[in-house]
């Protein structure tokens, strides 16, 4: 076998190598899953993240329009306007959305005013969003008044726990 | 996917689910078979002047190993890391063409180090990817094997202590860590890698809290109380008795080393790293003082030359592969000599395994070595990501203490071929011939491809609330 062949192969095993590794992480970087971080940045940008979530969640919101639950006026996100995690979003998706201090809530509330499991919001069969107090120590406020019974939430009222005010926004 | 939306104090979190990706390890393994396929007619070409006659037979025998193994993946663990099955195919197919390149070596074949040990390491491989296979079709759900903590903690110390049963275990070459079962020689030491990392997972996952949080603060560190060091002195006194009555320091390093990984994961406490380098550096030292066998690996370490030099007039006990391993990789320079045409054989006894590194090292240079050593640490980035995506706690400790006993052996074995620290007895994963170690690492492999497919499934629609059904809602 001549040298030249030798050294060709030589280089081209050591090519074919790390084209190996570099396909490898490429496929690494186009893996990503489990969680999606999205910084809250500036007003400004405040519509980008907002886009990437819905590119990612595809099928629900196709399952949803085709289901027609969702009625004219409804409110699509909830947003927390006051607290320690003023200006985060969560999409309304016809999921059960729960408070709380527990770590597995939506919204973890980082509140020694708030419970471990503290209220929810979710949908009825109507589509109305309900808020609803799971035996919290301090209770749940709609406006200035504490909540006894699971009530429809109107747009924009102000939901307070703690020193934290969330609203439904459209 | 989006329903299980959660915040942060300064960010949105949102989960994503995988899709199963299973089209792209079929891909990337076609691409992990041809590449050994390729090294391996180098290798005929090099040596013998044409194309090996055995080239379709490997080439299909791995083919073909490879192929069940992502069938079985694709029915039982669909959502599976895409990676691991391809970069562990990979490395095993490069180690097969490294063990078939040395039994070419006439020199081997006179000392009876080499010869038939290509024939035999496929043979293992087969083995070891019907225990991986076994290992994901009868291993439904990780957290099984949860309930076997205790049982899987006296099973370690048993798979331990075998190689000092007498007439058992075998004493070969001053390391007592193999033993002898029916013409077979068996580590089973690499066995017990899996079965403590099972151990310390269920353990540490009940104990974690008080490891972490019962804790005094001195000088920036979390000093645990006195009893809570109980379970880290046990590990610590079993793994200097297995330097001590053993002789094997990689061993001994890799089940301290596991465990403090796992503390430190499980607890969050730096002060267990600090403990455990402390108490590592102090036991070594301390057996190195009186153990004539671990004594001269130091001395070998500290002056390869000088070992060599003794080895050739003729001295007993010492041996002049370190010194050749340098050597082989000196003369592989950065671009290496190509497949074949190097003389690793050089080092004669445990050419073909725990010296392979060199052979790689001389015929494929520094840029082959390092594409490697990537190919190791990309199995360890997956199994690290696997453990971040895993949603229980077991399989979140077992998947880092797996990966990090895998990390742990490719550095103690590495570090020692190279030079870095002292040589110890133990197989470089998947490259080297040797039975125990390829079986284990692809049972070590399916255990995480079971952890990586339960954490990447993507979450079952949540169950309807009976209680929003029931409610109902006065209106005013």
């Amino acid at each position: 076998m001549s040298e030249l062949t030798l050294t060709v192969m030589r280089l081209g095993f050591l090519a074919v190598l790390w084209l190996f590794v570099i396909v490898a992480v490429q496929v690494i970087r186009s893996d990503l899953f489990g969680t999606r971080v999205t910084q809250r940045g500036s007003r400004r940008d405040a519509g980008r993240p907002q886009q990437a979530a819905r590119q990612a969640a595809p099928p629900q919101q196709r399952q949803q329009s085709a289901g027609g639950r969702q009625r004219r006026g409804a409110p699509t996100k909830l947003v927390v306007s006051e607290g320690t995690l003023t200006g985060t979003t969560v999409a309304l998706q016809g999921q059960t959305i729960t408070l709380g201090r527990a770590h597995d809530s939506t919204i973890v509330l980082d509140d020694d005013y708030a419970s471990s499991r503290h209220a929810r919001i979710y949908p009825d069969r109507d589509g109305q969003w309900i808020v609803e107090d799971l035996g919290s120590t301090n209770g749940t406020y709609l406006d200035r008044t504490r909540l006894t019974t699971p009530t429809p939430i109107p747009l924009g009222a102000p939901i307070r726990i703690g020193k934290t005010v969330i609203e439904l926004r459209k | 996917m989006s329903t299980n939306t959660s915040t942060h104090h300064t960010s949105t979190i949102g989960a994503i689910g995988a899709p199963s990706r299973r089209n792209t390890e079929l891909a990337l393994l076609v691409f992990a078979v041809v590449i050994p396929v390729f090294a391996y007619a180098n290798v005929g070409l090099a040596i013998n002047d044409e194309v090996p006659t055995g080239l379709m037979g490997y080439g299909l025998g791995l083919g073909l190993l490879a192929g069940v193994g992502h069938l079985v993946v694709r029915k039982f663990a669909p959502y599976a890391d895409p990676l691991m099955l391809p970069l562990a195919t990979l490395l095993n197919g490069l180690g097969l063409v490294a063990i078939w390149r040395l039994d070419q070596s006439e020199l081997l074949q006179s000392i009876k180090q080499a010869g038939t040990a290509a024939p035999r390491q496929l043979m293992y491989t087969a083995m070891g990817i019907a225990l991986f296979i076994v290992v994901l079709i009868f291993l439904k759900d990780h957290r099984v094997l949860q309930r076997y903590t205790y049982i899987s903690m006296v099973g370690a110390l048993f798979l331990l202590l075998l190689p000092l049963v007498p007439g058992l275990g075998q004493n070969i070459y001053g390391a007592r860590i193999w033993i002898s079962v029916a013409g077979f020689s068996i580590q089973p030491g690499e066995f017990a890698k899996i079965v403590l990392a099972i151990f310390f997972a269920g353990y540490l996952m009940v104990k974690r809290d008080a490891l972490a949080l019962a804790s005094r603060r001195f000088i920036g560190l979390y000093l645990p109380r006195g009893r809570d060091l109980g379970p880290i002195l046990v590990v610590w006194a079993m793994s200097i008795l297995i330097l001590v009555f053993e002789t094997d320091l990689g061993t001994s390093l890799l089940f301290f080393g596991m465990f403090v990984i796992m503390l430190y994961v499980a607890t969050e406490r730096t002060s267990w790293i600090v403990f455990g380098l402390l108490m590592s550096v102090v036991g070594a030292v301390g057996v190195a003082s009186f153990e004539p066998h671990i004594q001269q690996r130091v001395d070998a370490w500290l002056d390869p030359m000088r070992e060599y030099t003794l080895s050739r007039q003729g001295v007993a006990g010492h041996s002049e592969q370190a010194m050749q391993a340098l050597w082989a990789f000196g003369s592989g320079g950065t671009l290496g000599t190509g497949w074949g045409q190097g003389h690793s054989e050089l080092i004669r006894f445990a050419a073909n395994s725990d010296f392979i590194l060199a052979t790689f090292g001389e015929e494929l240079g520094l840029a082959g070595v390092m594409a490697l050593l990537l190919l190791y640490a990309l199995i360890v980035e997956r199994g690290v990501r696997t453990a971040l995506a895993a949603r229980d706690p077991f399989g979140k400790l077992l998947a880092i203490g797996l990966s990090g006993a895998f990390a742990l052996q490719v550095f103690v074995v590495a570090g020692g071929v190279m030079g870095l620290i002292p040589l110890t007895g133990m197989t470089m994963p998947f490259l080297a011939y040797g039975g125990s170690s390829v079986i284990a690492n692809w049972a070590l492999i399916g255990i995480l491809l079971r952890i990586s497919d339960t954490a990447r499934r993507p979450a079952p629609a949540p169950a309807p609330n009976p209680d929003a059904e029931m409610t109902q809602v006065v209106r005013p």
